[in-house]
């Protein structure tokens, strides 16, 4: 069970877990950002979370901490799902990288680091992934305008 | 002394097997692949800023235009996602989730017939491509029946389906399927047992298990590397655990395994279909859910509560209570996951999504690095790859 991984990982790390959530049956757990490669690490190798499906950020403008780099892991053994999620300040946008952890890591990172703007600790190829080399700002970011910068905003309706 | 100075090229961004829009650095020495680096983004049209500026409704025709190949299973991956977010899964209609396993499995099937008629014409088969092409078309025709369009469906909605089945389709199913595995016995006669198809994809852009996992390998990909992983079977959706299907594993980890077991998944695609024509059954296609879905035309047309009931969801869309949930679906090309964010809104606050072929596409250069160029050919073939999603 994912619950007792998270029971596990609170005995390992006391210090570190933030908080635990549980919605619709999916498990969350909030870590401190300076442990996250420790906790990966752990996470897959001694809880049998062994494969990194997903890895993005989410920006919660207006809010403090302002971003949160979240973490999907899958364990194939056990096929149960479990997610780590770390708050990362606006002022210190920059998080471990866990490429080190899981290889499937570096093209996530890169496009966090592109749309969001949180960069990676580490990583040994942080580039932009999916907008030109020299674009400005990152896209996904709430403050980011739809339109692009420099545009009159849609003036119709969009939901 | 022989001159070993090495070269760099550029594969792509128009090339025609780099199957889209795919930029690959290349560095030779000679013919041998030193080094490769993808770059990706050239279509990129930012899916999921546009989803956090639309109602969740408003939000499915994207992800039609993500994996343009198999549309079909991008919407289901994207409407269970929406459905869990809402705590409505439980409440989807058996016709509804008969239909979808349906669909999403025609689905497969076209979206291995593109790889399959792409991967034998770019390693040189060509009349591979002719017969893939016909069978694909009556399957287009098929979605052209039932939702309108041939490749932008739009079909599933959240709840259910958006439309019944027309009159008939159900035996335009039966009698491709009743046809398919003859046709797959052709593709196999024309391959399989053929010399230069061996020589071109046994042994190349082979990767091993754990390298598969450690780089994020999903789908027919990772299971001929002998890894006994599929979602439909170990997380169940949409009623997948009522079927009974064989999980296509292989243990060559090779180009020709990868395509052994597509070929295989086709196959097995074929008896969920037989299962799945079993068991549809008359019954409603939305779920009861009147803050979630839309009234029946009737009622909209004939009924004043109808029409505000439209109009309501129509303009105002639904609020699924603040929470975040990950759905992961087995597509044609490996894991579609949806990570969708609410924060109460009618909007999604973030929806991220886990295409497939971007984590898949990560691999290649592990795969080529000191193969043959002409290999990093069959290896963009066989990871099948499709630009719309991996650049969203």
């Amino acid at each position: 069970m994912s619950q007792a991984a998270v029971a596990k990982l609170k005995g390992a790390f006391a210090a570190s877990v933030l908080d635990v959530k549980e919605h619709r049956g999916e498990v969350t757990v909030t870590v401190k950002k300076e442990d996250i490669v420790a906790i990966c690490r752990y996470l897959k190798e001694e809880a049998g979370y062994n494969f990194l499906c997903d890895l993005c950020g989410v920006d919660y403008l207006g809010q403090s901490p302002r971003f949160m780099v979240v973490y999907n892991l899958y364990n194939i053994t056990t096929k149960e799902r479990l997610r780590v999620k770390v708050p990362v300040e606006e002022q210190d946008a920059c998080v471990d990288t866990v490429s080190g952890v899981w290889s499937t890591a570096n093209w996530p990172e890169r496009e966090c680091w592109d749309l969001m703007g949180i960069s990676f600790a580490g990583h040994p190829d942080l580039r932009r992934i999916l907008m030109p080399a020299d674009w400005e700002g990152h896209p996904l970011r709430k403050d980011y305008p739809l339109q692009g910068p420099g545009r009159e905003p849609y003036q119709g309706r969009l939901s | 002394m022989a001159n070993t100075e090495t070269m760099t090229i550029n594969m792509g961004p128009q090339h025609p097997s780099t199957h889209g829009v795919l930029q690959l650095v290349l560095e030779l020495d000679g013919e041998t692949v030193v080094k490769a680096v993808p770059h990706i983004g050239f279509l990129h049209r930012g899916v999921e800023k546009l989803s956090e500026n639309r109602s969740y409704h408003r939000a499915l025709p994207l992800t039609d235009r993500l994996d343009y190949l198999a549309p079909m299973s991008n919407n289901l991956g994207y409407v269970l996602a929406v459905e869990k977010l809402l705590g409505i899964t439980e409440q989807i209609p058996e016709r509804a989730k008969v239909v979808r396993v349906m669909m999403a499995e025609l689905t497969r099937i076209k979206s291995h017939l593109v790889w399959l008629a792409t991967h034998a014409l770019d390693i040189g088969a060509m009349t591979v491509f002719l017969y893939c092409f016909r069978e694909r078309e009556a399957i287009m025709d098929m979605y052209e029946k039932l939702s309108g369009a041939r490749m932008t469906s739009n079909y599933f909605r959240v709840g259910g389906l958006s439309l019944d089945l027309p009159e008939g389709f159900e035996n335009d199913v039966r009698e491709f399927i009743d046809a398919m595995p003859g046709h797959i016995d052709t593709y196999e006669g024309l391959l399989t047992g053929n010399k230069i198809w061996q020589k071109r994809t046994i042994g190349v852009a082979k990767i091993s298990a754990e390298d598969a996992i450690d780089i994020g390998l999903t789908g027919p990909a990772l299971r001929a590397s002998g890894v006994d992983w599929d979602l439909r079977r170990d997380n169940p959706y949409s009623g997948y655990e009522d079927y009974d299907f064989e999980v296509i594993t292989r243990q060559g980890c090779d180009t020709f395994d990868r395509y052994k077991a597509r070929l295989d998944e086709m196959r097995e695609s074929c008896k969920i279909i037989h299962q799945a024509l079993a068991k549809l059954q008359p019954g409603a296609i939305l779920a009861d859910v009147p803050s979630v879905c839309l009234p029946e035309k009737k009622d909209v047309v004939n009924s004043i509560e109808g029409l505000i009931h439209q109009f309501k969801i129509i303009t105002e869309g639904f609020k699924p209570e603040p929470g975040e949930i990950y759905q992961g679906i087995e597509a044609p090309k490996g894991e579609l996951g949806y990570y969708i964010v609410s924060d109460g809104s009618a909007n999604p606050f973030r929806m991220k999504i886990r295409p497939p072929s971007f984590v898949n596409l990560q691999a290649l250069p592990q795969m080529v690095e000191g193969a043959l160029l002409a290999d990093v050919i069959a290896a963009i073939g066989t990871l099948d790859i499709v630009l719309g999603e991996i650049d969203r």
